[in-house]
This record gives structure tokens, C-alpha cells and sequence, in this order.
């Protein structure tokens, strides 16, 4: 459905609409040169459990190269990451660990994650007495990637996505924001 | 040697001891008291000088707890399983065979983890994989409400 | 004053501690997610104590609800760097236990995907093991030529990591008629390359300096242990189940155990680089002779495997895996057991590293390949 305006929006319209109100010429225009250099640089951290973290190192092989896009930074210490992908089954020892991992990064901060294991449990949702089912359980999640393992051009898709969620944010002018309720839809005919 | 000669080597050599010929291997069955002696003499001897424990396997039957040794020999290739089983299933206790072949601490543990079963003079007897206060998972009658969605 | 002066002048009444540290659960040398507490004085090691538990998901529990030819599909997300291996011990098991023959070109192809599998494994783990020495070009080299083995994966079974191939009876579905001669165009493309791989690390001095003498274990400690693998057979130790006890077309072809005698990091690195040649020679005496035939035999729809115990054993690129199948008649297995090579190799590395810097404790684990979900399951 994609973003609606207050000039696309119709009267029978469903959702509920938020208009940010105002902003002037400078704040939004600085919003959209830090939006624009997040996006392209955010730095993974690496963190690999299951066999999603061989998609992750082959996201870094020559053939699917993310150096492109401005991520093969990847650190190894939370302190200096932008973004988390977690890649493989979170279990029952593993979650608090996660936590703090998350808890360690400093804002802005991003999750992606990868694999049908972090989104539900994957294949170990039936009968498993040790796994959580999805990651979502444990921290925040933005994007979701599934796949079992996803292809390396479907992790890449899945960090555009955030890419293009990072291009919306509106980092300076939070104040003002006006919800209208959608009224309910009327048949005219 | 073939798996006849085998059956009656141990036949020979552990009278009080059970040995039938499985579907793969030679199998032996002891007593518990015996099993440490038993190894280190499986071990020592020239004619079987079984020196490497492939797998150490615990099993959960309704009345006592089994744990498997599958045995091979590295200068005469041949293979066998020696079986033992607890007295009960409320306090299960064995013997160590540590001393006899070192791979055989950290199984123990597993087995321990996940299915209660004590080995005596073990130097490091802890919980591997899981925590302190959970229960044995591979036993049968495990229930978790929580934990586990069943199919 | 004079206290002062008397504790410098007297130096053991300066007291010193262990300072332990840990490597903790996110590492990026550990190879996974291993804990490791790691007992230091100044910086040589005093004691190393793995804690794993950390990927541990309950495989074995859950194989015991599910059917026989369900189980295969859990066993590719052990040890995922040998998963066709993996299936093929399950298969195998069952197919002994029902003895049932499969047709030989089921056995043909089972071995050629086992030894293209094999060299892709050991192309990661060179990438990541030179990755970890610090020299970073070795990952673009090896994960550049293991893409090549995982488009061939692709076009065949559909997946690139998690296979599902063999299955009780045969195989899930045909090759395509295209394989034989990408799977040769291939052998030709990877033998021109790996002289490279001899060019970048073996022959470099700073790499045998850090590995040559570093992590010796003796024959007797190696059986000790039960450290099977190129790195059991660094040391000596014959234990290579394709030699000692064969399965599918390995009774067919010619090829040499690779044993070594020095039991240290250099040695258990040369070994994998010569098996990824005799994995090529043996992909060269079999991919022109594939036999026609069914891929499959017609198995029943519930299959029920007769009461017993059952084991088998196949050489993975890790070492010696096993699977143990206890049977009591009915439509599931009462109790099924992997036993991963991972396992054993890993707790020998406390023998190894007593008296070595924290530099060489990274060397070592990285010269044993662990994998550890394969530990874990």
C-alpha cells in the first residue's frame, strides 16, 4: 500500500493517518542528509549461530559483494555497530546473551532478522524443549528475511528494505504529530 | 577376528557375563559392578585391545537406565558393544570409564545432563548443555507446558 | 618506604593471581557461538575450559516423534558444512537395518556429492582459517572457487546449504543430464587453482611460523581423546572409515589415506589440502561412469524397522560420524543418537594448549575445524 499523504487520501479511506506537522525547510532537509548517510553505511555486527551465518560470509564472497553498498565494515564489538543480523536459532541459554548485545549498541540501532529459525523457530517449532520461537521474543525486530537459508540476494533485499525504512525516520522535529481515525467505510451506492 | 570367533573369545574370557550376536556386532551385556574391570581388561588384552570408544549412548527404558559403549580396535579393526544397566530409574548410578578411555568424561556429562544417571569418581561431574535447575529431557515422562508445543 | 623498596627488592613476596578471561559466546574466531574460560599468567595459558550449550536445540528428542524418512531434513542442520554426509549415515542406517540393496547408481552418485561436499567444506574452512591468521585475502579466494560447487548444488537438488538428498531407499530425485560435464568442468577449473592456495598460506614463512610445533598431541593421546579426522590422522591415528570399513562406491575407486606423523596445527592444516586433491581424484575415476538405473527403490509408506540396535559410521569432513538408531517396532524410533565428530576433537584442546599464548589458542581451535551446532545439536 506504501506511505499515504494527506493529498492521496480519500474520504472512505481505512487507516489511521499521521501527519508530522510542519517542519521547516532546514530541519527536513537535515533530516533527509542524516537519514541518507545511515542508510548507506549502517556496520553489522557479526553475529552467526546456524547456518544462516554461511550466507552471511557469503554475502561477503566476491559474486554477491556487499562492499557496494557501503557494509563490509563489519565489527566485532557491539560498542561499534550500527545494525544486528541474527542469523541462526536463538535458544533458552543464548537469549540473555542476545539482550545484552542489544542492550550494548548505541542508538540508532537496526535487527534484522534472517532465517525462519529467528523469525518462529523454524524447522524446531514442534516438539523442541530448548529453542525460543523468534527472536522478537528477546529484542525488537525492523525486518524480517525468510528462507531456510535465505539466498544471499534475498539477505541483500531484505537490508534495502531497511535501507528504505531508515530513509523515513524523522530524527528532528518528533513534536506536533497529529493523528486523524479513519472513518468506517460507507457504501455510497 | 570374524564375529563368531569374537562371541567365543568373550564367552571364554567373561563367563558371567551375556553375550548374543546383534544384528551388526557382537553384543555384551555386564552388571554394573563389573564394568570398570571389564573395560580395562577389554582394553589391556592382546587379542581384542579395544582402545577407542567410538560413542557413549544413554537410553531410557521403563524400569532402569542403559548406557551403550561401542568399542573398535585400531590394530585389528574389529568392532563390539558392551551394554550395562542401572539397578532403578529413581537414583541411577554407575561406574566411570575415564581412566580407561579419556573420551568418555565429556559423554558422561551429556548423559548426565540429559538423563540423571551419576558416575562415580568422575573428577568433574557438571551440567553441559543446560541449566542447573532443569529437568532430564530425554527421559519419557518429561512434560514441559511451557517449553515444549506438542504435534 | 623501606616496605616498598623491600617488595622490589624481594620479589616473591609480590603475590600474583590467575586473571581468567573469557572469549565469550559472540567472538569472531570461535567458529560459532563457544565460551571459552581461559585461565592466563601474563599471557601464556594456564588452563582453557569450554562451555557449550549455547546453539543447543533438542534434535535427538525431537527425532524421537517423528518418521524415518523425517529425520534426514533435521540431520542437514547439524554439521551444515557436510550435510549430504549427514543424510547419507541416516540412509544408510535404515537401508542396513531393512537390508535392502540400493541400485549402484544411487551408490555412484551418493559418492561423488559426498567428495565435492568434502571439498567444499575444507574451501571454507581455509577461508576462514586464513581470515583468522589475519591474512583476509584467503576468504575471497576460497569462497570465490566454493561458489562454484554450490551453483552445481543448486541446479541439481535446488538448495545450496540445506540439501535433503538422500533419503532411505535411494535418492529424492535424478540428476540432471548437464551434471557430468559441469561437475568435470569444474575438476579442471579447481585443480588450476590450487596451486594458488599452496602460493598464499602454506609456503608463507609468518603462517609456519605460527603453526609448526604449536598444538602437539601424541598417537596415544589422539586415540586417547578419540580425535578422529584430518586432525586425528595428523598424528598417525588410521581411523578413516572409508578405508576400513567402505560404504556406497568407495569399495570401487583407488585412492591413499594422507597420514602424517608431526601431530601439530601445520600438519593438520596439510592434510586437508591434500585430501581436496584426492577428493578430485576420486569426483575424476567415477563422474564418466555412472551407471543407468532406477535412483530409488520403492519403499513402503510407514517405514518400521525391525527391534534392535543399529549403528553406522561415515567420514564427514569434521571425522567420524555415527548414528544410533534404537528400534522398538513401531512407526518412530525409541531413541536416536549423532555422534559428532565436533565432540570429541574440541575437548582435547585443553591437552593441546597448556604453556601457549592466547595467539596460538586461536591457531589451534582453527586448525581443528569445529563447527558448533554440530557439538551442540
Amino acid at each position: 500500500m506504501g506511505i499515504m499523504y494527506k493529498h492521496n487520501y480519500k474520504e472512505n479511506d481505512y487507516p489511521v493517518i499521521a501527519e508530522y506537522e510542519g517542519g521547516s525547510i532546514l530541519l527536513t532537509s537535515l533530516d533527509a542528509i542524516a537519514n541518507w548517510a545511515r542508510s548507506n553505511s549502517p556496520w553489522p555486527l557479526t553475529f552467526g549461530t546456524r547456518c544462516c551465518a554461511m550466507e552471511l560470509m557469503a554475502i561477503g564472497e566476491p559474486h554477491y559483494d556487499f562492499a557496494r553498498f557501503g557494509f563490509e565494515v563489519a565489527r566485532a564489538s557491539p560498542r561499534q555497530a550500527d545494525m544486528i543480523l541474527i542469523c541462526g536459532t536463538i535458544n533458552y541459554k543464548m537469549a540473555p546473551v542476545l539482550k545484552r548485545l542489544y542492550d550494548q549498541m548505541p542508538d540508532p540501532k537496526y535487527v534484522i532478522a534472517v532465517g525462519s529459525c529467528t523469525i518462529s523457530g523454524g524447522p524446531f517449532f514442534y516438539n523442541s524443549y530448548a529453542v525460543v520461537r523468534g527472536a522478537d521474543h528477546v529484542i525488537p525486530v525492523d525486518v524480517y528475511v525468510p528462507g531456510c537459508p535465505p539466498r544471499p540476494e534475498a539477505l541483500l533485499f531484505g537490508i534495502f528494505q531497511l535501507q528504505k525504512k531508515i530513509m523515513r525516520e524523522r530524527n528532528f522535529k518528533k513534536k506536533n504529530i497529529k493523528y486523524t481515525e479513519a472513518k468506517p467505510i460507507v457504501n455510497k451506492k | 577376528m570374524t564375529n563368531e570367533e569374537l562371541k567365543e573369545y568373550l564367552t571364554g574370557q567373561f563367563p558371567e557375563a551375556n553375550v548374543v550376536q546383534g544384528p551388526q556386532f557382537v553384543e555384551m551385556t555386564v552388571s554394573a559392578e563389573t564394568l570398570l574391570a571389564t573395560a580395562g581388561k577389554l582394553k589391556n588384552a592382546k587379542e581384542t585391545s579395544f582402545d577407542y570408544l567410538m560413542n557413549l549412548t544413554g537410553i531410557d527404558y521403563p524400569d532402569c537406565i542403559s548406557v551403550v559403549y561401542h568399542l573398535e580396535s585400531t590394530r585389528l579393526h574389529q568392532v563390539m558393544v558392551l551394554k550395562v544397566k542401572t539397578a532403578n530409574r529413581e537414583e541411577p548410578v554407575l561406574d566411570t570409564v575415564t581412566p580407561v578411555w579419556r573420551t568418555a568424561k565429556y559423554h558422561e556429562r551429556e548423559v548426565f545432563d540429559l538423563l540423571g544417571v551419576k558416575f562415580n569418581n568422575h573428577t568433574d561431574l557438571r551440567r553441559l548443555f543446560l541449566e542447573d535447575d532443569w529437568g532430564y529431557p530425554l527421559r519419557k515422562d518429561y512434560v514441559d507446558e511451557v517449553r515444549i508445543i506438542s504435534r | 618506604m623501606s616496605e616498598i623498596k623491600e617488595i622490589f627488592v624481594n620479589s616473591d613476596k609480590l603475590k600474583t593471581d590467575d586473571y581468567q578471561i573469557n572469549m565469550g559466546p559472540q567472538h569472531p574466531s570461535t567458529h560459532g557461538v563457544l565460551r571459552l574460560l581461559i585461565k592466563l599468567e601474563g599471557e601464556i595459558v594456564l588452563d582453557v575450559e569450554p562451555h557449550i550449550g549455547y546453539v543447543h536445540s533438542g534434535i535427538e528428542k525431537m527425532c524421537e516423534s517423528l518418521a524415518y524418512n523425517q529425520i534426514g531434513h533435521l540431520t542437514d542442520r547439524m554439521d551444515y558444512l557436510s550435510a549430504m554426509m549427514n543424510n547419507e549415515a541416516v540412509s544408510l542406517c535404515v537401508e542396513n537395518a531393512l537390508q535392502i540393496e540400493v541400485p549402484d547408481r544411487v551408490k555412484y552418485i551418493r559418492t561423488i556429492m559426498d567428495e565435492l561436499m568434502r571439498i567444499s567444506s575444507h574451501q571454507l574452512w581455509w577461508s576462514a582459517y586464513g581470515m583468522d591468521m589475519g591474512a583476509t585475502t584467503c576468504f575471497f579466494y576460497g569462497l570465490r572457487d566454493r561458489q562454484h560447487i554450490l551453483n552445481i548444488f543448486e541446479d541439481t537438488f535446488g538448495a545450496r546449504l540445506t540439501l535433503n538428498y538422500n533419503t532411505p531407499g535411494g535418492l529424492m530425485f535424478d540428476i540432471k543430464p548437464d551434471f557430468q560435464k559441469k561437475v568435470k568442468d569444474f575438476v579442471k577449473y579447481f585443480r588450476k587453482k590450487l596451486p594458488e592456495y599452496d602460493q598464499l598460506l602454506t609456503g608463507n614463512i609468518i603462517f609456519q611460523e605460527r603453526t609448526k610445533g604449536i598444538g602437539y598431541l601424541s598417537l596415544e593421546d589422539t586415540i586417547y581423546y578419540g580425535v578422529t579426522g584430518p586432525s586425528g590422522r595428523a598424528a598417525g591415528f588410521s581411523c578413516d572409515v572409508r578405508k576400513h570399513h567402505p560404504y556406497s562406491a568407495y569399495p570401487f575407486v583407488k585412492f591413499n589415506e594422507i597420514l602424517d606423523t608431526a601431530g601439530d596445527s601445520f600438519a593438520r592444516y596439510y592434510c586437508r589440502i591434500l585430501e581436496m586433491h584426492e577428493s578430485l581424484n576420486i569426483i575424476e575415476q567415477l563422474i564418466d561412469n555412472i551407471p543407468e538405473g532406477d535412483y530409488a527403490v520403492k519403499m513402503k509408506g510407514v517405514v518400521k524397522l525391525p527391534e534392535g540396535q543399529y549403528y553406522q559410521r561415515v567420514e564427514t569432513s569434521k571425522g567420524d560420524f555415527g548414528v544410533f538408531i534404537e528400534s522398538d517396532g513401531k512407526k518412530t524410533p525409541y531413541r536416536v543418537k549423532f555422534r559428532s565428530p565436533g565432540f570429541s576433537n574440541m575437548f582435547a584442546l585443553n591437552k593441546m594448549c597448556k604453556g601457549l599464548k592466547i595467539a596460538d589458542l586461536v591457531a589451534i581451535m582453527g586448525a581443528l575445524d569445529l563447527v558448533m551446532p554440530d557439538i551442540d545439536r
